[in-house]
């Protein structure tokens, strides 16, 4: 099966994920950008983005698995690991920052 | 309906590549190092969705391997950052 007989029923929930993941992806960067104190930027990448790409892999477990007629679910592994991965980066770079804020010079 | 499906790619791809810009601007202009790192974390996370969008629109599934690789050295890289801000000694003796 190519791309352009792909059912009706794959396609429109792949594009629906995708419209939702690159909406949450830009508004988590741009939190990134807009926030003032460190602490309020941390949220929106942290939260934003970890949705946007759970967003964007189920989009495309949908598709491959569509086009290859049985199921595909190698982005589970990548899913898995952000969920993982993103809360502890989140919270080593919030341990650092308070670190960084007792002393002055830095 | 194939059209829907190409435009919905699209727009997330340009989605994706605003938040590249917005986490290089904040890379340029943060005004502390965990600042810095927090962009960069940002970065690769976007660059990946970035890739499986890609791999999205040319229906292949190489692309999941590159974007598993990235997300382990990122993460590798990100902690690493973060260890080195929090006590100036990335592997403790």
């Amino acid at each position: 099966m190519t791309m352009n007989e792909l059912p009706a029923w794959i396609i429109l929930p792949a594009a629906l994920l995708l419209i939702a993941g690159g909406l949450l992806t830009v508004i988590g960067s741009l939190g990134l950008l807009r926030l003032e104190p460190f602490y309020a930027r941390m949220h929106g990448p942290s939260i934003g983005n970890t949705l946007g790409l759970g967003c964007v892999l189920t989009a495309s477990m949908l598709v491959s698995s569509a086009l290859a007629h049985r199921p595909i679910v190698h982005e589970i592994l990548v899913t898995a690991f952000i969920v993982m991965t993103s809360p502890m980066t989140a919270m080593l770079l919030m341990r650092a920052s308070v670190h960084r804020s007792k002393s002055p010079t830095l | 309906m194939n059209a829907l499906f190409e435009l919905a790619v699209t727009f997330a791809q340009v989605c994706s590549s605003l938040a590249m810009i917005f986490a290089t601007l904040r890379l340029l202009r943060g005004p502390r190092a965990q600042d810095r790192a927090l962009a960069l974390d940002t970065l690769y996370v976007s660059s990946m969705m970035m890739l499986v969008m890609l791999g999205i629109h040319s229906s292949t599934t190489v692309y999941t391997d590159i974007a598993l690789m990235i997300a382990l050295f990122g993460f590798v890289g990100s902690v690493a950052l973060a260890k080195f801000l929090l006590g100036r000694e990335v592997i403790e003796p």
